[in-house]
């Protein structure tokens, strides 16, 4: 081919790249295929430029076509499409950025308001209140709902969804709240901190749902959720870590001249922070700063690794020595935290997996940390079961021992849909799909532990 | 007669599976093939292909494969799965209900003209 000709695909080429929804693979694909047309046509008789233009008409305009591409992969952009709801061209209006930009600092400030409302209205942060106990019990009881409200507020604000398509996030909300407000709790009892452990869990899930908006049913949808929730979870530690430095450096500046300023300004500035920062944070991911775009998919590359050679000589030591006869009886909780950290990096392993591209040295990689993990707890789960009766139901156990069978469960299923994929059989969607059908089974779990667990033990 | 564009649409996917049941392929030489079939009346935009092929292989339809071709180009190739199959099946028994009652309901229409007008 001439050069002429090949510098008219080159461009046509880089044209085809600039949407995000099209990556290289895919552009090799249409180029192969523009080429064959080009073949084809000057065969039939024209020339080099009537063979391009006919044969680059043919292939279609690229704006539609990379559009359907989106549909198809749409975790490559799943956050443009959030933004504007219709396509990445909408989103770059410089005014409706600079509108949506108060409507995060208002969020915010409500936020800050919120919670330094409540410091002030059940007098502390701590147990030594000037109201008490009971000064403690309404702020850990009301905390979830005052920091979770605002997210879902601007979520839903985000999303410009009707009262009743937020009423399902708001009963939760409401619910969980109740649940730990209204019962005579013993505030030295074993039910009220798991209660309170799991009531989070729950609230995040009214996030989840306020983010999902009409699509909770959608699987994609879900697997944007769990995206969602691992870059805001970044963006939260970076926020706290930074505004440390800065409350850090301040107090040390502030403390100089007036020593005694420093925890009316930490009682003043950190709740408040805080509790910003997660509508912020929230913003922040939905709005697409590709600063640090997808680094949980990355932070899951470099550990995957690590967690598989710790968690194999775990196994291995474990079943050589046996789990001694004094184990400690709270080890089934950290053991809760392997699975939940082993199923995290399956999942944001999962999120950024693309078929073309997929490395199956990771896929063998995150099997050999879930088959592991799996020997792990079963090892445990066994030696917690023969001596059951020695131990007797406590709510943490109880607790514990659900959740190790909630994540033991998901993760036998997802090694075996991992082994069949590796043989090359089962759907490359499969995987996928049984995590995000699995996800309401642990919202359900922790509603439980807030709601029907303390009555079960008396709210001892 | 040009083909209405969401008829197109959703024929699209049981043709392609039926084709490439023929045979793995690659993306042009599918789209030759649809040529083939429809005696060129099926308004294809070319690039539109491959979005669906993607689709189908998220789907657990097909699977793919990179290879060179003798005159060097490379090419994917897709092939049809054992559920691809099974899709091609489903799709195939809904089309000839389909078609059938559409052949029923035109032939009435005909039968009814007719007799409309000798009366």
């Amino acid at each position: 081919m001439s050069a002429a000709l090949e510098a008219r695909i080159a461009e046509w080429r880089a044209f085809a790249t600039r949407s995000r929804a099209v990556d290289a693979v895919d552009a090799d694909e249409l180029e192969s295929h523009l080429r064959d047309s080009i073949d084809a046509l000057r065969t039939a008789g024209l020339d080099d430029d009537e063979a391009f233009l006919v044969a680059a008409k043919r292939l279609g305009a690229l704006d539609p076509i990379s559009r359907e591409f989106a549909r198809v992969h749409s975790a490559r952009l799943w956050k443009q499409l959030v933004l504007s709801g219709v396509g990445p061209e909408a989103a770059e209006s410089g005014r409706v950025r600079r509108h949506e930009l108060f409507v995060v600092v208002a969020f915010a400030l409500g936020a800050a308001v919120l919670v330094q409302l409540l410091r002030l209205g059940t007098g502390a942060v701590s147990a030594d209140s000037p109201y008490g106990a009971e000064g403690f019990r309404w702020f850990s009881g009301l905390l979830p709902a005052v920091l979770a409200t605002p997210v879902i507020g601007y979520l839903a604000w985000l999303r410009r969804l009707s009262l009743a398509e937020i009423a399902a996030p708001a009963a939760l909300v409401t619910v969980t709240t109740l649940a730990l407000l209204i019962p005579p709790f013993d505030l030295g009892g074993l039910t009220a901190p798991v209660a309170a452990l799991h009531s989070p869990v729950v609230l995040w899930f009214a996030v989840a749902l306020t983010y999902l908006g009409t699509e909770w049913r959608s699987s994609e949808r879900r697997m944007d959720v769990v995206r969602f929730t691992g870059e805001f979870a970044i963006y939260v530690v970076l926020i706290v870590l930074g505004g440390g430095v800065l409350f850090g450096l301040t107090s040390v500046i502030i403390g100089a001249i007036a020593p005694d300023a420093v925890s009316e300004l930490a009682a003043w500035i950190l709740p408040s922070g805080g509790a910003a920062s997660l509508v912020v944070a929230a913003w922040l991911v939905e709005s697409k700063q590709s600063v640090i775009e997808n680094i949980a998919p990355v932070l899951t590359a470099i550990f995957t690794p690590l967690f598989a050679v710790m968690l194999a000589i775990s196994a291995a030591l474990y079943a050589a020595f046996g789990i001694g006869r004094d184990f400690d009886r709270e080890l089934l909780a950290t053991f809760d935290v392997v699975l939940v950290v082993v199923l995290a990096l399956l999942l944001y392993g999962l999120s950024a997996r693309r078929p073309e591209t997929a490395s199956r040295v990771m896929d063998v990689l995150r099997l050999v940390a879930i088959a592991a993990a799996l020997a792990l707890d079963a090892l445990v789960l066994g030696s917690m079961f023969a001596r059951i009766g020695e131990f007797g139901f406590t709510p943490n156990r109880v607790a514990a021992l659900g959740l190790n069978v909630l994540l033991f469960a998901n993760l036998a299923v997802a090694a075996a849909l991992g082994v069949r994929a590796l043989r090359g059989r089962g759907t490359p969607a499969a995987p996928e799909s049984w995590q995000t059908r699995y996800l309401p089974v642990f919202g359900g779990w922790a509603l439980l532990m807030v709601v029907a667990l303390p009555p079960m033990f008396g709210y001892a | 007669m040009r083909i209405d564009k969401d008829l197109v649409a959703a024929i699209a996917t049981p043709l392609v599976l039926a084709i490439l049941s023929e045979g793995e392929n690659y993306g042009y030489a599918i789209l030759r093939r649809v040529t083939e079939l429809s005696g060129g009346e099926l308004e294809w935009t070319d690039g539109m292909l491959y979005p669906l092929l993607h689709r189908l292989h998220r789907l657990g339809y097909v699977t793919t494969e990179w290879r060179s071709s003798d005159e060097g180009r490379r090419r994917k190739y897709y092939a049809i799965t054992p559920d691809g199959r099974r899709a091609l099946g489903e799709q195939r028994s809904q089309w000839a209900t389909a078609s059938g009652a559409l052949e029923r309901a035109f032939g009435r229409l005909d039968f009814g003209l007719g007799s409309a007008v000798t009366a």
